[in-house]
């Protein structure tokens, strides 16, 4: 039995698809539909139930270095209010999760925020690395709901709207609290966007409002090719226990210089050594579209790789893909061709954000 | 609920088919396109393809899927329609005036294993 957010009932009402993904039941898209949906976050706003999120808290006196100890990104670098992205690596360097730290505004606070599959996972792989950690942890996953408002439009619809003045004065990757609720200028489509973490009454009235006001609902299908165009990595696809960041790209996000972190040693033989397979973007010289799974090749026909995600891009209108492929093959502009239902399609290595974010920093 | 027109005979792969003389016409139905959502592609045969009853002809795909189009008579491709193939929402707009094939049909009495209208409303309600 899939788990429900505090928002599925309004789901049902508005007429969405419904489909489980990472135990819950969620909306893939409402009557609007996915290219509407998608067109209305890119051009003015759009709102996500993004509920299923894991929210795991970390408090204790040694709080900080062990945050720095199970992420790759450097906490300390961060001042309070900050949120970074980062991943939980196994010693061998492959994936546990990736993730947003948020640092807090007291010492020795944290939020933790993993993705809705890897909950479990991720709460037992954190209590099973805290021995001789003095900390607390606390997964609130099932406490709070959380909204996406994303778009060129959701400063507005944030301020005044929901008579949220103060996020107007927030910069990317920050937040501030408010009594019951976080406030974060986040998001995962590329677009300016907040995130708003409130209990599950609380979640439940800003969705109305939000819907009162005339906000496009949407849902996991748009935000699926929104994360593509800009070139973000889903847990699963683009990163997992066999692809790690140093394959998908991500490096920037591992702070090598920090003095340890799980799976640093293992990055920085892959950095130095190189790995076989590299995660690259891929376009299709052709309206077929690459799906996950169809098999990437040299012209001579030599399989070299296979698609991760791919769809024909509803902004840019161009057949685009990931694409994990053998290393000696994953140059900018070097010639591929994909498997589509038996037929080749020319196809060239290109850079992975497909799209210019419209981030505000 | 979906739309299904009086008249037209029906696969339970859901596509749609009009007889023309010993020409059919195929599209698929509303239910499959509401299923599939946005159809963004269309992946069509070439004119004087030879396809079989039941044989794959090509696919439609929306923004997250590819289903397969099955061909519900023998024969021989005459025409495609272009118009979808340049706008697949077509598709999605009104299903049944916007067709995908023509064929040609080998064996017109293959039509009677096909539904009709009210044998195709009993799989899709």
């Amino acid at each position: 039995m899939d788990k429900l957010t505090c928002l599925h009932d309004s789901h049902v009402a508005l007429g969405a698809v419904m489909s489980p993904f990472a135990g819950f039941d969620m909306p893939i898209r409402y009557p609007a539909g996915i290219i509407a949906e998608h067109n209305a976050v890119r051009t003015k706003v759009g709102m996500f139930d993004v509920s299923h999120m894991g929210e795991i808290f970390v408090d204790g006196p040694d709080a900080t270095r062990f945050v720095n100890h199970i992420f790759t990104n450097d906490i300390t670098k961060a001042a309070a209010g900050e949120i970074l992205y980062g991943m939980m690596l196994y010693p061998d360097g492959g994936v546990v999760d990736d993730l947003l730290v948020y640092k807090g505004f007291t010492p020795e606070h944290y939020l933790l925020v993993v993705n809705a599959a890897n909950i479990d996972k991720d709460y037992e792989w954190l209590l099973g690395n805290a021995e001789g950690f003095d900390v607390v942890l606390d997964n609130q996953s099932e406490s709070w709901g959380q909204i996406a408002i994303q778009g060129p439009e959701s400063e507005d619809v944030v301020t005044r709207v929901l008579g949220i003045p103060a996020a107007a004065g927030l910069r990317f990757y920050t937040y501030f609290e408010m009594p019951g609720m976080i406030v974060s200028r986040t998001g995962y489509t590329g677009e300016d966007g907040f995130e708003i973490y409130a209990p599950v009454e609380k979640t439940r009235a800003l969705w109305q409002t939000l819907l009162d006001a005339g906000v496009q609902p949407c849902g996991l299908g748009c935000r699926d090719t929104l994360r593509f165009e800009a070139g973000l990595p889903l847990y699963g696809d683009e990163l997992s226990a066999e692809i790690s960041p140093v394959m998908a790209g991500l490096s920037i996000f591992c702070k090598l210089d920090k003095e340890e972190f799980i799976g640093k040693e293992a990055l920085l033989e892959q950095k130095a050594g190189g790995t076989a397979r590299k995660l690259v973007g891929i376009e299709v010289l052709d309206r077929a579209i690459p799906r996950a799974g169809y098999s990437v090749e040299t012209p001579e026909a030599e399989v070299v790789g296979v698609v991760t995600t791919g769809y024909r891009s509803i902004t840019l209108d161009r057949s685009l893909a990931f694409a994990l492929v053998d290393s000696a093959h994953a140059a900018l502009g070097t010639a591929l061709q994909v498997r589509i239902r038996n037929k080749v399609f020319p196809a060239q290595v290109i850079k992975k954000r497909f799209y210019q974010t419209n981030y505000k920093k | 609920m979906s739309k299904i027109i009086e008249g037209l005979l029906y696969s339970e792969s859901h596509e749609w088919v009009k007889i023309d003389g010993n020409v059919a016409i195929i599209g698929v139905s509303d239910f499959a396109q509401s299923e599939l959502g946005d159809i963004t592609y269309v992946d069509m045969p070439s004119d004087g393809d030879e396809i079989e009853k039941g044989g794959e002809f090509g696919a439609l795909e929306s923004v997250k899927t590819a289903a397969d189009l099955y061909s519900p008579v023998s024969g021989t491709v005459v025409a495609t329609n272009r118009a979808v193939e340049d706008d697949p929402s077509l598709i999605n707009a009104d299903p049944y005036t916007n067709w995908i094939i023509k064929i040609e049909m080998s064996d017109k009495g293959e039509c009677n294993s096909l539904l009709d209208a009210a044998a195709y409303a009993q799989i899709v309600k």
